[in-house]
């Protein structure tokens, strides 16, 4: 498989009143084309801070990306005859370097993401017409009559019922999963080829999620995209999710395809994490493995392990050394001293 | 005294295997829009003739998706809120009829802990005074004795008794769950109804929490009422679930049930829906869908309030409103199809 992203080894840092934060301490994974990369973690773990700082959304100060590299290869594809050949021929372009206007033409143009938060990503006093509208003439040099006929088209694509008649409709007049549906028409509207995804469902209801997860499904496939899919759900991901990056504390754990990252978890908080969901459809309610502690404060996160104080495999050198990310099985990374894939095969859940 | 009233109200023996019961209950919210002539007037029907029992010692698990009632119907039984009509028994006492000092005091007994941790505790106020509240009010307390309540208190919801003097700001978000946990136990409820009460935690801190309320339910025989949208936690904590949907409980059994064979198509849709944290399991999965057009509480749908959005539906469920089933002891459904001999559809 192709990548068509890759992101090797970003630190970003907030300088606050408080103190550094070290929001990301080395960041590092692939995008292939075509698949769903699903990103989990705890809140704080460095998920959305890792987006923003690809697509240069972070407000700076007090962010400052102080190192990294995020190569979009996503250009071959515009050039049929270098489909083939190694990617050295088709230079990437890093984001990270990117001016202002360079950064503009990537987002929403070959980069479409959606918030959690519907209502307050779009604009309130525009037309859900107008807003997807504007991105088409901003991007594909649309004409005004042009931009209207697809933005029509767009909303029937993602589901919305009479897409007529909602192109003049305001966001507050919308209900969650149809605004979510807007996010998705405005993301997928000038063809990108990726999206980037960040909690779309976490603030809807199971029945709508399901939903709107089957709308992207469905999209991904159709416009041949790869989907960055940003939750803490970790049932989420076992549904949608090719491969899973798993985030703790502002760096991945673990990166693994999706079958081997629940049947044979190789670091120990993704093994807790795994242990701490309750089994549904168990036959009495067995207890929760829980973990005990709270991820490290960012502000002074420690020179070793950083899972070091809840890890239940502590030894030693775990106080002293920063895992490195290791490939511990063909396409299956650890961050840990230690092995722990191959010692304790975990059988499947349930 | 006042409580005689209150003792007078006991139905059937006090020992009744049932701690609380809920009968007809709805709680209207009344509203009026528009301007002069044409002002309309009308009432968000947020619970709507709900009624359920909650054994002692039981966990009964409320789902349903946003604005189906769950809060309302949490605070309507708490009186937190008087409820529009119908009666609340709890340990023999029908709270109905109580005036405010005798509901006052019957709080100690019944309490409520929310979601949101952070808001609900007084920033300005240390924790030992946050979770002493209850007992100043409540209780004519010695400094020392409270203080040392406090300490126990602390200690068993897994904090740090020696943390007494310390401020909210400085405890993580589980924490603070906790801090909350043990200020609702202070005065040792016999009821507690969790509104959402791990819902702003990460999957970690759940966890302890869920381990905990399980712990401090067996360790002081608790009885709950379990609100959460996250049904996979709410399967695992509950006994019984009740599904409820526009006002109204939809089905009404036990977690096995529930999970093996919901009957009613609601129930079964979100079922269908929700994550499981098994990819193969996941792939295996055919979904049920609905269309998103969730009708207003304000002005729900004529006969089953589900018909609207149910794939099954026929003529009759938009006419007539089905009526509470039992379709076996211990199931309870709602809903016209639902075959009341076989169970099936
Ligand atoms: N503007 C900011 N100023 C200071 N710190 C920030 C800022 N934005 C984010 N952070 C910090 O960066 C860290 C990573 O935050 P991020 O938002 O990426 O977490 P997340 O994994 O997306 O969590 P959640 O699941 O809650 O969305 C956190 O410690 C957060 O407090
Ligand atoms: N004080 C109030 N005044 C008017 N309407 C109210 C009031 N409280 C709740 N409602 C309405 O009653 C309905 C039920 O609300 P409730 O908060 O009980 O739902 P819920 O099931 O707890 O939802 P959620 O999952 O979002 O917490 C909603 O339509 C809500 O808007
Ligand atoms: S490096 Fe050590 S502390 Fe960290 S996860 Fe591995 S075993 Fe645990
Ligand atoms: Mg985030
Ligand atoms: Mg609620």
């Amino acid at each position: 498989m192709r990548k068509i992203l890759e992101v090797k080894d970003l630190v970003t840092r907030f300088y606050t009143f408080d103190g550094v934060v070290h929001a990301l301490s080395g960041v590092s994974f692939d995008l292939y084309k075509g698949e769903t990369l699903g990103i989990v973690g705890e809140s704080g773990s460095g998920k959305s801070v890792t987006m923003m700082s690809l697509l240069h959304l972070l407000p700076s100060p007090p962010a400052k990306i102080e190192n990294g590299q995020a190569l979009y290869y996503g250009d071959a594809d515009d050039k049929p005859d270098t489909n083939n050949k190694p990617d050295a021929d088709n230079k990437p372009i890093d984001l990270l370097k990117l001016n202002k206007s360079g950064i503009r033409k990537i987002r929403g143009g070959k980069i479409g993401f959606i918030f959690q938060d519907a209502l307050s990503a779009l604009n309130p006093v525009m037309t859900i017409g107008r807003q997807i509208g504007e991105t088409l003439i901003e991007h594909l040099g649309m004409s005004v009559q042009q931009a209207k006929t697809r933005t029509i088209e767009m909303l029937e694509y993602v589901g919305i019922p009479e897409p007529q008649r909602r192109f003049s409709s305001y966001p507050h007049q919308f209900s969650g999963g149809m605004r979510q549906r807007t996010m998705i028409a405005l993301a997928i509207a000038c063809n990108p080829k990726i999206i980037i995804a960040d909690e779309p469902t976490t603030a809807l209801d199971v029945t709508v999620q399901a939903q709107i997860i089957e709308l992207v499904q469905r999209l991904k496939k159709e416009m041949n995209m790869s989907v960055i899919w940003i939750t803490h759900d970790l049932g989420v991901v076992a549904g949608m999710a090719d491969r899973v990056v798993v985030m703790y504390a502002g760096a991945p754990v673990e990166i693994a395809p999706v079958d081997e990252l629940y049947y044979n978890p190789g670091h120990p908080y993704t093994i807790k994490l795994l242990g701490a969901l309750p089994k549904i459809g168990e036959k009495e309610s067995l207890r929760l493995e829980s973990i005990d502690g709270t991820p490290p404060d960012l502000l002074s996160p420690p020179a070793h392990c950083q899972f070091a104080w809840r890890c239940s495999h502590v030894q030693e050198k775990c106080w002293k050394i920063v895992p490195e990310q290791k490939e511990i099985s063909s396409g299956h990374y650890a961050a840990c001293l230690f092995d722990f894939a191959d010692k304790t095969p975990i059988p499947p859940l349930m | 005294m006042k409580t005689e009233t209150a003792t007078n109200q006991i139905i059937g023996k006090t020992e009744s295997k049932n701690l609380v019961t809920v009968k007809n209950l709805k709680k209207y919210f009344p509203f009026s829009k528009g301007f002069f002539l044409n002002r309309k007037r009308g009432a968000v029907k947020a619970v709507d003739d709900v009624s359920f029992n909650i054994r002692r010692g039981e966990t009964l698990g409320v789902v349903g998706e946003s604005g189906c009632g769950k809060s309302t119907t949490g605070r309507a039984i708490l009186h937190l809120e008087r409820p529009t009509s119908g009666k609340v028994i709890i340990d023999g006492v029908d709270l109905t009829q109580l005036n405010p000092e005798e509901l006052r005091q019957m709080r100690p007994q019944i309490q409520m802990i929310f979601q949101d941790s952070y808001a609900s505790l007084n920033p300005r106020h240390s924790i030992g005074h946050i979770i002493a509240e209850p007992m100043m009010i409540h209780k004519n307390m010695q400094q020392d004795a409270m203080r040392s309540r406090v300490m126990e208190l602390l200690e068993l919801v897994g904090l740090n008794p020696n943390h007494y003097n310390r401020f909210p700001h400085e405890f993580s978000g589980g924490q603070r769950q906790r801090i909350n946990i043990a200020r609702a136990l202070s005065l040792n409820p016999k009821f507690v109804v969790c509104d959402e009460p791990i819902s702003a935690l990460d999957v970690s801190i759940q966890a302890q929490v869920i381990n905990l309320f399980q712990d401090l339910q067996k360790e002081l025989n608790l009885t709950y009422l379990f609100i959460a949208h996250d049904l996979s936690m709410v399967q695992h904590i509950s006994n019984r679930v009740a599904v409820m949907y526009l006002g109204k409980v939809m089905e009404l059994t036990t977690r096995d049930n529930l999970f093996n064979t919901p009957l009613h198509p609601y129930t079964q849709a979100l079922m269908s829906a929700i994550p499981i944290p098994d990819p193969v399991k996941e792939r295996q999965r055919t979904r049920i869908f609905l269309n998103e057009d969730v009708p207003s509480p304000a002005n729900p749908p004529q006969g089953c309030v589900f018909s609207t959005r149910c794939p099954i539906a026929e003529p009759i469920c938009s006419q007539r409103a089905p009526e509470y089933k039992a379709i076996e002891p211990d199931h309870f459904v709602v809903c016209h199809k639902v075959d009341k001999k076989r169970g099936e559809i």
